[in-house]
């Protein structure tokens, strides 16, 4: 049972889209560990690395000339703000990951800059997941994850990783860099899933 | 580049106002007994859970402004406009109220007291407040390192724990402090306080910026620099040149703040030679 904190009624801005323990917010927060890196769409990679080491890679100019999608969805970010019907477009990873072969459960999302985040691997899978290069019409800002970012929606969005520049296919789990921190390793907001144990 | 995991599941405590301590007009600081909290790393964060009569309840993160010790902690709360939670904590709580939080969360953008880089701190607004529990953090353990804080805040007037900064500078070498006001264009220091003057009368020691305290007895951190100065204006490289440690020296950069003010600051520090790998940033707000 929860203490009653004398004196607080709440703002009651209940929305039945809004996770357990989630803010209606109308800005775009930001949060990340460093400093925004310097990524240029001329150098910019990306690549899918399979559990035996295989690569496949993309360029910049590859990448966009990849069929892209206009996604509309809520985000929820694990310091309690979510933002609600959010417009990208993005290149979704089933259509990355067409005719990769692999055994991978999980992924590793690898970021320029050093970041990295892990997922199991049917979470990017059948129109769950996309790297996005869009926000609101307009290219992706650097402080937003641009020139490209994971977009997984349905996970707290840390695992979104700005900056996108891989993904390693793994047929084990293994801890990206929030998650070495205490953070959740599925982190799914609708069962506040926010730290390691909850 | 991660530090080691947290080892423990983090369960709810119950936290029991002990103080509340006005800071500025809208920051107050709440010293809280919280039976069973297990200390932090300074620079980590706590969420609050909030819960009406009915069962509604609502959930925000605050930075710890303590240092470590168990079964306590103070935080320092920024009331924002419209805010659920921030309101509550920085208006209405009062001695013997009660709410819960859970932590400590955050092991990035957290000070390990074995580290022997220099500190540079970079603070806007109520940025300041898990730096200062870095400073007080700094003090307790005796760290022989030298601290830098560069505060960015609109007014001297919205300037957190100020009477504690100027002590904290004065009575310790190692410590040196920078204000930067930024709704001021000029400012000067007259014998009671900060004024903004359009005409600055006394001529600027250390090439433009007014020395607060400057019968000094202690040596400074910095050389030719007093304990604590300040300038009117934002964040800048020249700024930055004239007051922070040399990329050279390797410092650990923690910079916190709102959004905008780390973007600029965390991009001042990279383009003046600081390696991104030593700058860890914290921000809160919508941009």
């Amino acid at each position: 049972m929860s203490v009653v904190s004398r004196g607080f009624t709440g703002r009651r801005r209940d929305d039945p889209k809004l996770p357990p323990g989630q803010y209606l917010e109308r800005g775009f927060p930001v949060l990340q560990a460093g400093p925004t890196p310097p990524v240029n769409t001329a150098t910019w990679k990306f690549t899918i690395t399979t559990e035996t080491g295989d690569t496949t890679r993309w360029d910049w100019k590859q990448f966009t000339a990849l069929p892209a999608e206009d996604i509309t969805t809520d985000i929820h970010c694990v310091t309690q703000w979510s933002k609600l019907g959010t417009h990208w477009r993005g290149v979704s990873v089933d259509t990355l990951l067409d005719g990769i072969e692999t055994n991978a459960t999980y992924v590793m999302a690898r970021s320029y800059g050093g970041y990295t985040t892990n997922l199991p691997l049917p979470d990017l899978r059948d129109g769950k997941a996309w790297i996005a290069f869009e926000y609101d019409g307009k290219p992706l800002q650097p402080e937003h994850g641009g020139p490209a970012r994971l977009l997984v929606p349905h996970l707290y969005f840390w695992k979104s990783a700005k900056w996108v520049t891989g993904l390693d296919l793994m047929t084990q789990d293994k801890r990206g860099f929030w998650e070495e921190l205490g953070y959740n390793d599925y982190g799914d907001p609708w069962r506040e899933q926010r730290y390691q144990g909850d | 580049m991660a530090r080691a995991a947290l080892p423990r599941r983090l369960t709810w405590l119950v936290a029991t106002v002990r103080e509340t301590k006005d800071e500025t007009a809208t920051a107050r600081t709440l010293t809280l007994d919280v039976p069973g909290w297990p200390g932090h790393q300074p620079g980590q964060h706590v969420t609050v859970k909030l819960t009406a009569e009915d069962g509604y309840s609502a959930q925000r993160s605050y930075s710890i402004a303590s240092a470590s010790a168990a079964d306590y902690l103070e935080l320092t709360v920024q009331r924002v406009a419209d805010g659920e939670v921030s309101s509550y904590l920085a208006e209405i709580a009062r001695p013997g109220d009660q709410f819960e939080l859970r932590g400590p969360i955050g092991g990035w953008f957290a000070w390990q007291q074995d580290d022997p880089r220099p500190l540079l701190l970079l603070a806007g607004g109520s940025g300041v407040v898990p730096l200062m529990s870095i400073i007080r953090a700094h003090e307790a353990v005796k760290s022989p390192t030298s601290v830098q804080l560069i505060y960015s805040a609109r007014t001297p007037d919205d300037v957190i724990y100020e009477d504690e900064l100027s002590r904290r500078s004065r009575m310790s070498p190692l410590i040196v402090v920078t204000y930067l006001y930024t709704r001021l264009t000029r400012w000067r220091k007259t014998a009671a306080k900060v004024t903004p003057d359009s005409q600055v009368t006394s001529a600027p020691k250390h090439g433009g910026l007014f020395s607060r305290h400057q019968a000094h007895p202690a040596e400074p951190a910095a050389p030719g620099l007093p304990p604590v100065h300040g300038y009117a204006g934002r964040l800048s490289a020249d700024v930055l040149a004239k007051t922070a440690f040399p990329p050279e020296l390797n410092p650990a950069v923690y910079a916190c703040g709102p959004s905008g003010f780390v973007e600029a600051a965390s991009d001042l520090l990279v383009a003046a030679g600081f390696p991104a790998i030593s700058i860890k940033t914290e921000r809160f707000g919508p941009n």
